[in-house]
């Protein structure tokens, strides 16, 4: 049978092999946590406690700023040091409460466990909330903004992501390996509050253990487990709804616009952890790999530890890296150093080599069509990125450049080497900035 | 850390191809069609591909110089053009025909438009129209192929699409014998541009290309298949006067130029709709110029008129936008 996909996209080697073998690993506490108060799209926390208090774990350190905003949580029980901005995973310096271990890890009594049979579906949205599930693909989105869709939005079709499309990651697939129970807890949780008829579990098809433990633990509850073909960006939202229902979310719309809502599993998980267990999200599996670091490693790491932590647990560097990436080789973050702490979106540490960065010199474009032929989205990137770098916003926004989900296909296919994508987000970058102004 | 790292915004690999890589694997494909060329043609070929890809890769060179840029002839496209160019000349050219075609098709058909990337004309084709215009005795002097060591000199003759439009203009009617050597036609075996007799050793290297997966089936299956459906018209309405699909396919420059002519990347459509338009459009056109037209080839002028509506497909032809009801409209 032809396993289902969306048209485009590419085949980069995954070289998840590094890890996907490797069970998932405590990480031990580091000697401090930098808990940045930014982590999630939308309206940063705000620090809600003083230096020189000691707090516990699980306890909120920073309080949810407006609607679409999280609360954030000590990683652990110490003291602490430091209220001040610190190096951040974006780029710049932002606040963050600093926190000095006491060894103890002793958990907080905010957070109750909850008896699902009793909770109605505002109570568990409010638990999600003050546990401040996000997203945990990447993009950080606060989770109970996607459980609360209008009343008039009905969603028939619930899909969990599985697909983990980025090459070298595997933190989802160690997930739904070792923590079935607690993703199919969220998954029933979720269903519950959403009313969903269909539920599916998105996975793609290079990980047939995966599939296979899943379908075994679903055997008999109304839960879909669905293989996909392996291809680049197959786990990208719109692209992961276009394979299950065949159906496209309108240009400028939400996936709740078509009755689709879409959770990663490790979000699942996470959710179940809040409403079940009254856990906050205060740790995720974030998987460590790349050429350039001595041992891969799954590891299960608490918020706010410190890169340089991650990478002396995994047995130091082989030798000086030339990029260090946060989250995937296609759309993770490039680091200056690992001063900086992994933060709820932290998917993956990767550790390049100097050889393994591209530095080849652009060229003129050769008009080859491979960027067309590989974008998911339909669009013609070659001639978005050539209006954009001329400043043409009008021509840019015709071609429909904020339908862009900056996949990075484009580039990474793209003979002569044009920063494609790289000169799409400028353009997109600037019709907002027009639109703004006028 | 004592090294430098980088920085940059996503993505962080790359596919690791590049423009000379996918040249390099277009001058690998043509190499069957000139090892033909040469063993028809015997020492005038090969004269004629020389002279065609040095003169490319000077020309490319001086121009680059006087215009203060950086000299690119290690991509490998003024090469592509100079083989390219050779193929579509006769094999008896004199040396300073060859030699002029190639200036032209670098400097008039390339540079002047701002070099790779930026021509709206296939180079070659450019060279190969301008001669043909300019020097018709020399374009149209064809030899009967002499293969190696088969002791004969080249002899001037006719093509076969010449010899058809000869006939037809005076009697009206097409010589039977016209039609009776596929086999010959197929192999390379008849009177012809350098390049395009062997049908064979096009579609091996165009295999090559394929496999490579720099070449799609978009513009040669629908350009090819166009001639063959559109020709099978007028046939079959009086066979006596027009020659089987067969014959326009394996005769002239069909295969050259829809497998290396019309895939030109720079000059052709991005979308896959605007590529099987411009497909169909090169077969219509090839088809009504042999039939109708002034010269017995139309191949090159059919390419070269596509070339020139290429922006204009391109326009109309974008592909559906992810989510959206029509061309760039929201729903």
């Amino acid at each position: 049978m032809k396993l289902k996909t969306f048209t485009g996209g590419i085949h980069p080697p995954d070289n998840k092999q590094w890890s996907s073998h490797k069970a998932i690993e405590d990480c031990p506490l580091p000697a401090e946590f930098v808990v940045p108060m930014a982590q999630h799209i939308g309206a940063p926390a705000v620090a809600s406690v003083e230096v020189g208090q000691s707090v516990s774990k699980g306890q909120e350190i920073g309080s949810a700023k407006g609607f679409v905003s999280v609360p954030v949580h000590a990683p652990t029980s110490g003291e602490v040091v430091a209220v001040e901005s610190r190096p951040h995973p974006w780029g710049t310096s932002l606040p963050a409460v600093v926190i000095k271990p006491d060894g103890e890890d002793c958990w907080s009594t905010d957070l109750q466990p909850g008896d699902p049979g009793s909770l109605t579906v505002d109570e568990i949205v409010e638990k999600v909330r003050l546990a401040g599930v996000v997203g945990m693909g990447g993009a950080a989105f606060p989770a109970h903004v996607k459980m609360s869709p209008p009343p008039e939005k009905k969603i028939s079709t619930l899909i969990f992501n599985g697909v983990e499309c980025e090459p070298y990651l595997t933190a989802d697939h160690r997930m739904m390996l070792e923590e079935p129970e607690r993703i199919l807890q969220g998954v029933a949780l979720l269903q519950y509050v959403f009313g969903a008829e269909r539920v599916v579990i998105g996975i793609e098809a290079n990980k047939p253990d995966a599939i296979a433990l899943l379908e075994k633990e679903c055997a008999g509850a109304p839960v879909e487990i669905l293989p996909l073909q392996v291809k680049y960006p197959q786990g990208a939202e719109k692209q992961l709804i276009a394979a299950v229902t065949g159906r496209e979310v309108p240009s400028g719309g939400l996936p709740m616009d078509i009755g689709v809502a879409v959770h990663n599993v490790s979000t699942a998980a996470a959710v179940a952890d809040a409403v079940l267990f009254g856990r906050p999200l205060i740790e995720r599996v974030c998987t460590v790999t790349g050429p350039a670091i001595r041992e891969p490693k799954n590891l299960l790491i608490r918020i706010g530890t410190p890169l340089s932590h991650l990478v002396q647990v995994c047995g130091g560097l082989t030798e000086d890296p030339g990029k260090i990436v946060l989250g995937g080789p296609m759309m993770g973050f490039t680091q200056l150093d690992f001063d900086v702490p992994a933060t709820r979106g932290t998917s993956g540490l990767l550790l390049l080599r100097d050889e393994d960065v591209d530095r080849q010199e652009e060229g003129p474009c050769i008009r080859c069509s491979r960027c067309v032929q590989a974008c998911p989205m339909h669009l013609l990137p070659t001639t978005i990125a050539a209006y954009s770098r001329r400043d043409l916003v009008a021509e840019a926004s015709e071609y429909c450049a904020m339908d862009c989900i900056e996949c990075g296909c484009c580039s990474y296919v793209c003979p002569a080497r044009i920063p494609l994508v790289q000169a799409i987000r400028y353009g997109k970058a600037a019709i907002l900035a027009k639109k703004r102004s006028s | 850390m004592s090294k430098q790292l980088y920085l940059s915004s996503s993505p962080h690999i790359h596919s690791g191809d590049s423009t000379s890589k996918v040249m390099r694997a277009v001058l690998y494909s043509l190499l069957p069609a000139c090892a033909v060329a040469v063993y028809f043609f015997g020492p005038a070929a090969l004269t004629v591909l020389l002279i065609a890809t040095l003169g490319c890769l000077a020309t490319e060179v001086v121009c680059q110089r006087l215009m203060g840029q950086p000299v690119t002839i290690a991509d490998g496209s003024a090469a592509i053009t100079g083989v390219l160019l050779a193929l579509n000349l006769p094999p008896s050219s004199p040396w300073w025909l060859t030699l002029l075609g190639a200036v032209i098709a670098i400097a008039i058909g390339k540079q002047v438009y701002g070099g790779l990337g930026s021509n709206p004309f296939n180079p070659a084709l450019v060279a190969r129209v301008v001669l043909l215009i300019s020097f018709p005795v020399q374009m149209t002097t064809w030899s009967s192929p002499t293969p190696f060591g088969s002791g004969l000199d080249l002899v001037t003759t006719a093509t076969p699409l010449g010899e058809w439009k000869n006939a037809v203009m005076l009697t009206g009617q097409m010589p039977p014998e016209l039609q009776s050597g596929m086999a010959d036609y197929f192999l390379g075996n008849m009177a012809g541009c350098i390049g395009e007799v062997s049908a064979l050793a096009l579609l091996l290297g165009a295999g090559y290309l394929f496999y490579k997966r720099i070449l799609t089936w978009h513009i040669p299956a629908t350009f090819v298949g166009t001639v063959v459906l559109f020709s099978s018209v007028f046939w079959l309405v009086n066979p006596d006067k027009y020659p089987n699909p067969l014959f326009h396919l394996l005769t002239g420059g069909l295969v050259l130029g829809a497998f290396y002519m019309a895939t030109d990347m720079v000059t052709t459509p991005v979308s896959t709709k605007g590529m099987l338009f411009f497909g169909v459009g090169c077969g219509v056109l090839t088809v009504l110029i042999r039939l109708f037209g002034g010269y017995p080839e139309g191949v090159s002028f059919a390419i070269l008129l596509m070339n020139a509506a290429t922006p204009l497909i391109d326009r109309y032809s974008r592909p559906k936008t992810f989510g959206t009801s029509r061309q760039g409209v929201r729903p």
